[in-house]
């Protein structure tokens, strides 16, 4: 018989004091919280959690020995799967993975298998477990662009594969979104995102930064000079939408890529670092996915009124639901079926406000989401200094035009068959590259898939 | 890290700098940037690429002292080391896809204020391989804040160098010396503008009505540098372009110049500028 008790509660930061300061949000579990919740799962013969994993970790296993006390034997069955353990127990969209195909949660809640893992990731690292295991050099070389999830997941299988593996990095820190996209309170970015990257280079992988792929060198170049066997592209997707509205280049109206990129990447929210930011007393977020989130809650942080804007209804914000929770926790406004058309300016050509427009939800659109119609005449205006436009990305178009033979999609990503092949012999891609915006946890499926595609070919090339 | 491994003062507040970087040395061309960070807890800073040398895997930048980060840079020693040199970034000038044929039968004009002689150079040095012809109009404060005449001089067919209390060279601005020559029936296939922003506007509005094909580099705010944070966004026709990847070069009679200035208030801080305040433009708007 398995333990019946309620789902265990993780302890937060109480929502009025962490909105004064970065520190992270979720304490997560302790030893004797996780060995409880464990005792929950019914370690299913087919799991369906597994089936639901974009990396397929052995979930009731690793979850058996948590139950036990086991945590160095659960780490070892995690590393197996995913070399971003702590970030993914933190920022993967569980409900709608493991924990969403849960069998407990059809009648009650699910296993908490999120914090699960953020602990045995945690514990890990207070206890300076690693896992170096890889093979012998083969005497092949990969690059891999970018360091983001994708490239680290890909770049970790290949190195445990016995490839010589150099990953290069267009800014000056590691991590791709995990460093200039999730802020400080969600990710810690010494603690965690430091560690599961020095985790990796243990397993002798190199990350070069200051290398943008496509001007400072070529895939050609890495290909033809440098030697290297083949090339795994995970660049993200990291070029932001406006809304292309009258207004948008008033001071004050940023993107949510540059803040973030100045509170997270350049910690902006430090004094002891020089990057200015700008959030005045009234900050105005527009869209409602998980980026639209951290915007808020960062801006919030730094001590502005904020109001989030979104087109449609709370049911369809593409955050995840413990984001939304938090935000709401913290204070944030949600102004829903509300769209901007306009931003409006001061006589010096700052911010001032933002006219809206209210929505109503007509019928479903392609997504399966009914899409939002203006109700005409509603025309209302919203007062704010900053408005922070967060709309999606597409991917960066300067690799596939410095690299002849890589053909893109009309949303600029780049064409690649399931197992991450592109359309250039030797060059495989993977992440938001290839899929445009999505998680974390998607671009790690991606990358581990391509670094299989890739061990593959380099193996018949022989 | 990267290691300056030259150093020395052009006037008492610009200062140039031989840094290694092997890989951006490689493959840097005229009309592209960089960006620098000098410690660990500091911004991204773009600067111009002033010089390269692919054998020795060398970037050469020229910094001048007008606010806290820049004399950061100028303080630093040969032997001392960038915690970070990113690039090169942005398009090359245009010009780099023309064959030689054609360049050598094409004239220009440069129009340098300030630092901004240091990113004209690499491009009159490339045209000047080419064959091309070139004039260049180099304007500064006064005598001491000229630099690089004698590398310039070397390369190009005519060097018109205004101070602006005429300490030496003639006295007055570059729009002026521009006017000058166009008036007396100078003829240019291409005229390119580097410098303040608001030069650049009111060299623009001189050689319009002389038609003459004029391309500025835009020095707006950067984060990233390769097209992340659209901090540098500016308005090029009906179109909104991001300086940092579609630029920075563009054509001139296209930039909403005054949108572009106001953008690059967006931080002022309490950072003061230097005693130099550029008067350009100003003597016209009255």
């Amino acid at each position: 018989m398995r333990n019946k008790i309620p789902r265990v509660p993780v302890r937060d930061q109480d929502p009025q004091e962490r909105v004064k300061n970065f520190e992270e949000v979720c304490f997560g579990y302790n030893l004797q919280e996780a060995m409880l919740e464990a005792s929950r799962c019914l370690g299913c013969k087919n799991p369906a959690c597994v089936a639901a994993c974009p990396v397929n970790i052995q979930i009731p296993n690793f979850i058996y020995q948590v139950e036990l006390g086991n945590i160095e034997e659960a780490a070892s069955i995690i590393s197996k799967d995913s070399s971003l353990p702590a970030v993914c127990g933190r920022v993967c969209p569980q409900e709608s993975q493991c924990e969403g195909a849960c069998i407990l949660g059809i009648k009650k809640e699910p296993v908490s298998i999120g914090k699960l893992e953020r602990f045995v990731a945690d514990w890990s690292r207070e206890n300076n477990v690693k896992f170096t295991n890889r093979e012998p050099l083969n005497g092949k070389k990969v690059a891999v662009i970018g360091s983001g999830p994708a490239g680290i997941a890909c770049a970790t299988d290949l190195a445990k594969l016995g490839y010589l593996v150099t990953i290069f990095e267009a800014l000056h820190e590691p991590g791709g979104v995990l460093q200039y996209g999730i802020p400080e309170f969600r990710l810690p970015k010494e603690k965690v995102v430091k560690t599961e990257i020095d985790n990796v280079k243990a397993l002798g992988v190199t990350i070069e930064t200051n290398v943008i792929v496509g001007r400072t060198v070529t895939i050609d170049s890495l290909m033809d000079n440098e030697g290297f066997h083949a090339v795994f592209v995970g660049s993200g997707a990291g070029l932001p939408r406006f809304m292309g509205i009258p207004g948008e280049n008033l001071n004050g109206v940023v993107s949510a890529n540059e803040f973030l990129t100045r509170s997270n990447l350049m910690r902006a929210y430090d004094s002891e670092y020089e990057t200015p930011i700008y959030v005045g007393k009234r900050v105005a977020v527009v869209g409602g996915g998980n980026v639209a989130m951290d915007a808020a809650r960062t801006a919030q942080r730094l001590g502005a009124k904020v109001t989030i804007v979104y087109r449609r209804t709370e049911k369809e914000l593409p955050a995840r639901v413990e984001e939304v929770h938090h935000a709401k926790e913290e204070g944030i406004i949600f102004k829903l079926l509300t769209n901007p058309v306009a931003v409006l300016g001061d006589d010096k050509g700052w911010v001032r406000g933002i006219t809206c427009i209210e929505m109503e939800l007509g019928e479903p659109d392609s997504s399966g989401r009914r899409s939002p119609i203006p109700i005409k005449g509603s025309e209302f205006d919203i007062e704010t200094d900053v408005v922070i436009m967060s709309l999606g990305t597409s991917p960066n178009p300067l690799i596939a035009n410095t690299t002849p033979g890589l053909e893109t999609n009309k949303w600029s990503c780049l064409v690649a068959d399931s197992n991450g092949a592109t359309t250039r012999e030797g060059v495989f891609a993977g992440g938001d590259v290839v899929s445009g915006a999505a998680t974390v946890i998607l671009a790690m499926g991606a990358g581990r898939k391509a670094a299989a595609a890739i061990d593959t070919y380099l193996k018949n090339k022989e | 890290m990267y290691k300056i491994v030259g150093k020395k003062f052009l006037t008492p507040s610009i200062a140039l700098m031989d840094v290694e970087a092997p890989r951006m040395a490689k493959s840097a061309k005229p009309g592209q940037f960089l960006i620098v960070r000098v410690h660990s807890k500091g911004e991204r800073i773009p600067l111009t690429i002033c010089d390269y040398d692919r054998d020795k895997g060398t970037v050469t930048i020229v910094t001048q002292v007008v606010g806290a980060s820049s004399r950061m840079i100028c303080h630093m020693e040969e032997g001392d080391k960038f915690t970070d040199f990113a690039g090169p970034l942005g398009q090359p000038s245009e010009f780099i896809h023309a064959s030689r044929e054609e360049l050598s039968s094409k004239r220009f004009i440069f129009i340098a204020g300030g630092l901004g002689t240091a990113p004209v150079y690499p491009q009159v040095k490339y045209l000047h391989s080419m064959g091309a012809k070139i004039d260049v109009i180099i304007g500064a404060k006064n005598k001491d804040m000229v630099i690089l005449e004698k590398e310039m001089g070397a390369l190009c067919d005519n060097l018109y160098i205004c101070t602006d209390d005429g300490s030496y060279g003639r006295k007055g601005l570059v729009t002026e010396m521009l006017k000058e020559l166009l008036e007396k029936g100078e003829k240019y296939d291409q005229a390119v503008a580097i410098g303040p922003m608001i030069m650049m506007k009111f060299v623009t509005l001189t050689a319009k009505p002389y038609n003459l094909p004029l391309l500025v580099s835009l020095n707006t705010l950067m984060v990233d540098g390769t097209g992340m944070c659209g901090a540098c966004r500016v308005t090029i026709g009906d179109e909104v372009k991001f300086a940092c990847v579609d630029g920075p070069e563009f054509d001139a009679y296209k930039v909403d110049f005054d949108e572009a200035m106001r953008r690059q208030g967006m931080y002022k801080t309490v950072e003061k500028e230097a005693d130099h305040k550029c008067k350009i433009g100003l003597r016209d708007e009255k």
